[in-house]
């Protein structure tokens, strides 16, 4: 007690210092949750995709599924055995044991085909290029786009009511939901330019959905490229073209990158704008055995996010489909975290060159 | 001091301008400033300024914060234009009886021929090479002897070549603060300009850095007109031939370096230079 009264700093047991506790405590649950929620998908894919992905014995890698195109699987008896094969495989042994059987004379052998699941054998390379075809295209397109006219609306365009306008058709942009991109993109690129579902009706959907991000992102780095630099260009008697070009772009450009790091996993990620105009449920030729160099940007292509909804929703689901569904989203998330690597090794090696 | 000014505040005598003859030889006029009223949108940021800048002098622009002093020095390389709503009025500017603000004058020629050196200095991320010869590259030099030739002229010119002659390809931020700035008046010679201007070169650096700026302007000024804004009135007085105080956007009184300090004809300049105000 003595000692209590001595320290007029001693804790006291008020109701503030209780919700103080229960809120931190709140506070710190909530975030255990998200984290509980990340851990738990990635966890999930990861474990149930390394399954497909991954094999036991050499090359440890399953090859099949990296490079070879979907194929349907069947599940049969044979010999008091039950197989599972995909359609080529299937074929192939079928034809070998008839062949063995009518050479040895005996009849027929029986195969009873228990379930054949479409696309749930072979693997999903079409769809690992047509995605990496979809993001590399677009982001081209966009990021040129964008870039460009970042650099018109913060260099050049005097402020005034058209540009804010401008600003403010960009902004909702932003917020229009991706379906709507697709709708658009299909009335614009594949209807009325007559591309149909194409490369190129795919690339300038997906380009527009994310020009609000580049764009918004280019300014904000271009912004922050200290004024200095232009004046000290400008008063060496640089015009405006070769100061941007010189001087401010090259300063500019990680931070752009930075930034386009969210427009690629938007681009790769997104379903709905292709479904309508760039994607194919399947498609066993690989984009480039066209004829004609022409034709390329008229095709279209399978792609990883289609891809995993039309395995999980578009087909009969059973115990042999949950394979390639994971095995596509675990091959899906790694290439996006292999562009995005990319990206930002590309960034740290600009601001290397281009530090001040 | 050959004759006692009577009139000159005793604060104005620990200002050393020893040294400096006791008056200029008329210079011819270079840059000539008639009747200029100048606005930042509706605001009036110069009243009827006329004034008479002369050849490979130095001349200072003096003057409280918000004075106009750094907007009228921008005026003569037309570095307002990148101000929205900034626009002269009335009035005009000549440089060798060009009026530069005429519709037939090109900005970028007259920026090749008036350079500027910035309050802060802004050397670019590049190289100390490439910094000196960013003026003439944008010209479309790309001969490597001349490009060499100017980068040691010019770094010579700003007195900075023995210091950085070894490190040519470092980036020009490795230097200090005072080299910097030197560095940013080596780019800005290196294309040959005939006229200097200088926006508080000295603000950002210390005694010793901006003791070496003052004497290269000394030396600069046999090959330049300089214009030199500053806040110092130890520098102008250390360094300029002629200055020029401002005050709320006026000019107040334009004479022999000397004279403004010594003997100023305006109370409110002796107000001024005596440390009254400001």
């Amino acid at each position: 007690m003595t000692t209590e009264r001595s320290n007029p700093f001693a804790a006291r047991k008020t109701a503030s210092r209780s919700l103080e506790r229960v809120f931190a405590w709140m506070l710190r649950l909530a975030t255990y949750l998200v984290l509980a929620c990340g851990v738990f998908v990635l966890g999930d894919i990861f474990v149930k995709g390394s399954r497909t992905v991954f094999k036991s014995e050499f090359p440890f890698v399953n090859t099949t599924f990296l490079t070879e195109a979907p194929e349907t699987l069947y599940v049969f008896d044979y010999q008091g055995q039950t197989h599972e094969m995909g359609d080529k495989a299937f074929r192939a042994f079928r034809a070998q044991e008839e062949n063995a059987a009518r050479a040895a004379g005996r009849t027929a052998p029986e195969f009873s085909v228990k379930e054949s699941i479409v696309y749930s054998s072979g693997g999903i390379f079409p769809a690992i290029v047509g995605t990496v075809l979809l993001v590399v295209g677009s982001m081209t397109i966009a990021l040129f786009l964008g870039v460009a006219s970042a650099v018109y609306l913060s260099e050049y365009a005097k402020d005034g009511p058209v540009v804010r306008l401008i600003r403010l058709a960009i902004v909702n942009l932003a917020g229009v939901p991706s379906i709507v991109f697709g709708l658009f993109g299909f009335g614009m690129f594949v209807i009325f330019f007559g591309w149909n579902v194409s490369l190129m009706a795919g690339w300038f959907t997906l380009a527009f959905m994310v020009l609000p991000v580049v764009i918004t992102a280019s300014e904000e780095s271009l912004k922050s490229v200290p004024k200095g630099f232009r004046e000290g260009s400008l008063a060496l008697g640089a015009t405006k073209w070769q100061t941007i070009r010189k001087a401010v772009l090259p300063y500019a450009l990680p931070g752009i990158l930075t930034s386009s790091v969210l427009g690629i996993a938007r681009v790769a990620g997104e379903t709905a704008p292709i479904m309508f105009t760039a994607a194919y449920v399947v498609r066993d030729k690989l984009p480039w055995e066209v004829e004609r160099l022409g034709d390329f940007f008229f095709q279209g292509v399978m792609a990883l996010p289609y891809h995993i909804y039309v395995v999980s929703s578009k087909i009969p689901q059973n115990e042999y489909t949950e394979r390639v569904q994971y095995g596509t989203a675990f091959i899906f998330l790694l290439i996006v975290a292999g562009i995005a690597t990319a990206s930002i090794l590309l960034r740290h090696h600009l601001r290397r060159r281009y530090q001040w | 001091m050959e004759t006692p000014v009577t009139t000159a505040p005793a604060v104005s005598r620990s200002i050393n301008i020893a040294g400096r003859a006791a008056s200029l030889p008329p210079g011819r006029t270079l840059i000539d400033i008639e009747a200029l009223d100048f606005f930042y949108g509706q605001k009036q940021a110069l009243f009827d300024i006329n004034l008479k800048l002369e050849e490979k002098r130095v001349t200072a622009f003096i003057g409280p914060s918000g004075c106009g002093k750094s907007t009228l020095l921008r005026c003569l390389n037309r570095m307002n234009d990148l101000i929205d709503g900034a626009r002269i009025q009335r009035g005009s500017i000549k440089v060798r009886d060009t009026d530069i603000h005429d519709r037939s004058v090109d900005p970028i020629e007259l920026r090749k021929r008036v350079g500027m050196v910035f309050q802060k200095s802004n050397p670019f991320p590049k190289s100390i090479y490439e910094n000196v010869t960013y003026g003439l590259r944008i010209q479309g030099i790309r001969n490597k002897t001349r490009l060499d030739e100017a980068v040691e002229k010019s770094l010579r010119g700003a007195a900075l070549w023995d210091e950085v002659k070894d490190r040519l390809h470092e980036s020009g931020l490795s230097l200090s603060g005072g080299q910097q700035q030197r560095l940013c008046i080596a780019r800005a010679i290196a294309v040959d300009p005939e006229i200097l201007l200088m926006d508080e070169p000295c603000s950002a650096l210390d005694p010793i850095a901006t003791a070496k700026i003052e004497e290269l302007i000394n030396e600069l000024k046999t090959k330049y007109t300089i214009i030199i804004v500053t806040h110092s009135m130890q520098q102008a007085a250390r360094c300029s031939d002629k200055t020029a105080f401002f005050y709320l956007g006026r000019l107040i009184e334009y004479d022999e370096t000397r004279k403004i300090f010594m003997n100023p004809s305006n109370p409110q300049t002796e107000a001024y230079v005596s440390g009254r105000f400001g």
